[in-house]
């Protein structure tokens, strides 16, 4: 596999970022470092603030006050479409675009980026990279199953070679196991490509599975910041608690019955 | 019969260009107008509400009406401008037809926008796209379908209304139809509202296919029907690309006798060897300000509708004197030239039907006046909003039970039928003796003098071959002549077109000449 790349994803940091919808503060007050090269998971209970936050990286949403770095850099520096062109983003509903062939899905990162030289080589390789087959390249979208889909989502995001990759509820809507190898799939990707990736999930398992770093939202706040170790040994606060104990609760139901049989 | 098919199949050639001319123009403009306005209301509810509040609220107003507003607009417009904009014919015609298809284009554009898939557009903006490329990447092509079928659904509506610009003196297959329906020629009613209807589900068809194979991502198909159309217009664009020679543009008003004798001044200019068309149907308000204009080159007027409706005078002066004060007058106002009295006249004539004649003792206006109030007044469409119903209400006591107006050519069965009991008959109309009706006198002299005469527009008044193709007939028709003539258009059996009507009397003319 000499096409891989060797960059390193950026660090960011958010300070004192908030968002308010009128009197609604959607995401108050957060600041955060994130390290290069760290895969994030950002966990939370429906409207916790957890997609606000991961949309502000890239400017999908701007913030009502504070500011957010990228490597160092405001990201208010360039234009919106310049900054998310550096950035891959992968979300629930996927987005593909119907009236496109899967190649030129995949490789329209690099036709908005103007690069006019292989990208017909480049697909291929992305397609072999989030393992499909390379006929899938002239298919349309509606051809395709939800699981392809979304592996076709991921393919595109990584067209640009981005260091950063934004993941919203990525695998939400996804059947248990073909959610499960995609996971582990991108878990592996993400440690080949020296990614930095920030996940939103309401999944707790999947998070522990995927990340590295864990931060537990509620209200708007991180409430938890924690390894998915640390997590699993308590201590962490009660909304972490609530959310591991259900997988918890799951584990121990399985491992009772399997003691039964 | 034979001949008056082909003669019908002659014209539809130019007309239909003619007609593709206008509603692909309208189309166009008002697609240029739309999709930018779509794009805009797609972005934001409010303008969208407004937009097509103001479309939907122009779709309830008559084509036809559309149409006749825009005269008096592009006139005042022109006033104010000091002139050149021309209120008759291509202009008018063109507006009217793009505001009636800009509802179907918006509704569908700003559908079309609205409705793509958010999660598309959400990936474009992921994906860094720029209002611009998402426009043009995504929203534009998954819209595409909706806005196509919008566009169809307007093409359909603009070609059938477009037949309607014959009134404002636009060439259009509605020629055909309004010239036939004026002399009961139910082959060039017939032969129009195929054409049209051909030509309209024709492009509904062709529309359709590419509206379909976008939907269904077929490319070829797609561009091989697009070039089909291509191909079409291209045809009917063609005649604007050769050199437009020096061709002579007859008016006439919506009447068998301005027909025949439009026909018969164009046989005499062919034969002087000038390229000739004809410009039927048009109003009396309208055809005067088209020959001013240079619109049309030649018609025929008659003396006291220019001096009522144009000098807005109401006393009336014996015929004689008032065709010195109107030449004088037109040429000196509008400088246009009024050649000369072709020897007849077409007043207004108070008509009923003989039994009442004889019962109840009508010779006479007065007479009229003196039972107007058990009689039903049947007119043709502009009578009652003339100066001369006014003049005649002024010198007679008449106050009729009601009135109802009538195209002319149904105006003749009503009083017949027994539907009215009087009309506002034409003097020189075959179908006065043809029914047996009784003229009653006009003894005050209320009714001016209505001397048939040349009108040539300014253009041509330095034209002295063109003046001397049409000077022989000044003074040449008889009413007589002329009756026989409209007779033969507008009988019910044995019907002759205009043309061979014209040429019967051309044939009177010369036998006149060789005596």
């Amino acid at each position: 596999m000499n096409s891989v790349p060797s960059a390193s994803g950026p660090a960011i940091s958010l300070k004192n970022v908030s968002r308010e919808y009128g009197a609604i503060k959607a995401v108050d007050n957060v600041s955060l470092e994130i390290a290069a090269g760290s895969f994030v998971a950002l966990v939370g209970l429906s409207g916790s603030g957890k997609s606000t936050l991961l949309k502000m990286i890239n400017r999908l949403v701007d913030p009502s006050a504070g500011k957010v770095l990228i490597a160092g850099e405001n990201v208010k520096v360039a234009d919106p479409h310049v900054l998310r062109r550096r950035i891959g983003y992968v979300f629930q509903n996927i987005g593909l675009f119907p009236h496109m062939t899967i190649a030129r899905n995949i490789a329209i990162g690099l036709e908005l980026a103007g690069e006019k030289n292989g990208r017909r080589e480049r697909v291929m390789e992305l397609l072999e990279l989030v393992e499909l087959p390379k006929e899938m390249a002239s298919r349309m979208a509606h051809q395709l199953s939800g699981g392809q889909q979304q592996r076709v989502g991921v393919a595109r995001a990584l067209a640009t070679r981005p260091g950063l990759m934004l993941m919203d509820e990525p695998f939400g809507a996804l059947d248990p196991v073909t959610r499960d190898s995609l996971a582990g799939q991108y878990k592996a990707l993400h440690e080949k490509l020296g990614l930095t990736t920030i996940i939103v999930t309401h999944d707790m398992a999947e998070a522990l599975y995927l990340a590295d770093r864990i931060l537990v939202m509620e209200g708007g706040q991180i409430k938890a910041d924690a390894t998915p170790a640390e997590l699993l040994s308590g201590g962490v606060g009660d909304e972490a608690e609530a959310l591991v104990a259900i997988p918890r609760a799951q584990a121990a139901h399985l491992i009772a019955l399997s003691k039964k049989t | 019969m034979s001949e008056a098919w082909q003669q019908a199949f002659a014209r539809v050639p130019e007309l239909l260009a003619a007609h593709v001319q206008l509603s692909f123009s309208a189309l166009l403009f008002a697609m240029a107008l739309c999709l930018p306005l779509a794009i805009w209301a797609a972005r934001a509810p409010k303008v969208a509400a407004i937009i097509l509040g103001f479309a939907s609220l122009i779709q309830t107003i008559p084509a036809l009406a559309l149409l006749a507003l825009f005269y008096p607009v592009l006139l005042g417009l022109s006033a104010l401008l000091g002139g050149g904009i021309s209120a008759l014919g291509f202009l008018p015609a063109l507006l009217a037809l793009t505001l009636y298809a800009l509802l179907p284009i918006l509704r569908n554009a700003v559908t079309g926008l609205t409705g793509v898939d958010p999660a598309a557009k959400q990936a474009a903006d992921g994906l860094g796209m720029t209002a611009t490329q998402k426009l043009r990447l995504v929203e534009a092509p998954l819209a595409a379908p909706t806005i196509m079928a919008g566009i169809r659904t307007a093409a359909v509506w603009t070609i059938g209304a477009a037949t309607l610009s014959t009134t404002v003196g636009q060439a259009s297959l509605g020629d055909l139809i309004f010239a036939g329906l004026q002399t009961q020629n139910w082959t060039l009613v017939l032969t129009g509202c195929f054409a049209s209807a051909g030509l309209a589900i024709t492009v509904d068809l062709l529309l359709g296919l590419i509206e379909r194979s976008i939907r269904e991502r077929r490319k070829i198909i797609a561009w091989g029907a697009t070039a089909v159309i291509g191909i079409g217009l291209a045809i009917a664009l063609l005649p604007m690309l050769g050199a437009r020679g020096d061709v002579v543009v007859i008016g006439a008003k919506g009447f068998s006798e301005q027909f025949i004798l439009a026909r018969l001044i164009g046989s005499r200019l062919e034969e002087a060897g000038y390229e000739v068309r004809y410009q039927d149907g048009l109003g009396s308000a309208v055809v005067f300000q088209a020959v001013a204009a240079d619109d049309i080159d030649i018609y025929v007027d008659y003396s006291g509708t220019i001096w009522t409706n144009q000098m807005k005078r109401s006393d009336t002066p014996p015929g004689e004197k008032m065709l010195d004060e109107i030449e004088k007058w037109s040429a000196a106002t509008y400088g246009v030239t009024m050649l000369g009295a072709l020897g007849f006249e077409n007043t207004y004539a108070f008509a009923v039907r003989p039994e009442d004649a004889a019962s109840k003792q009508l010779k006479t206006l007065d007479d009229l006046a003196r039972v107007s109030s058990d009689f039903a007044f049947g007119t043709d469409l502009e009578f009652l909003e003339r100066p001369e119903w006014v003049m005649v209400q002024a010198a007679y006591p008449i106050r009729f039970k009601e009135a109802r107006s009538f195209n002319p050519t149904f105006m003749y069965p009503a009083l017949s039928s027994g539907e009215v009991d009087v009309i506002s008959a034409f003097s020189s109309d075959g179908r006065i003796a043809a029914n047996g009706f009784v003229v009653l006198q006009d003894g005050k002299g209320a009714v001016p003098s209505y001397e048939a005469m040349l009108l040539v527009a300014p253009g041509r008044s330095g034209d002295d071959e063109f003046m001397n193709a049409v000077k022989p007939l000044v003074g040449a028709i008889t009413v007589e002549n002329m009756r026989e003539a409209n007779y033969k258009v507008d009988r019910e059996a044995d019907k002759q077109t205009p043309r061979q009507a014209a040429r019967w009397l051309d044939e009177r003319l010369k036998d006149r000449k060789d005596q």
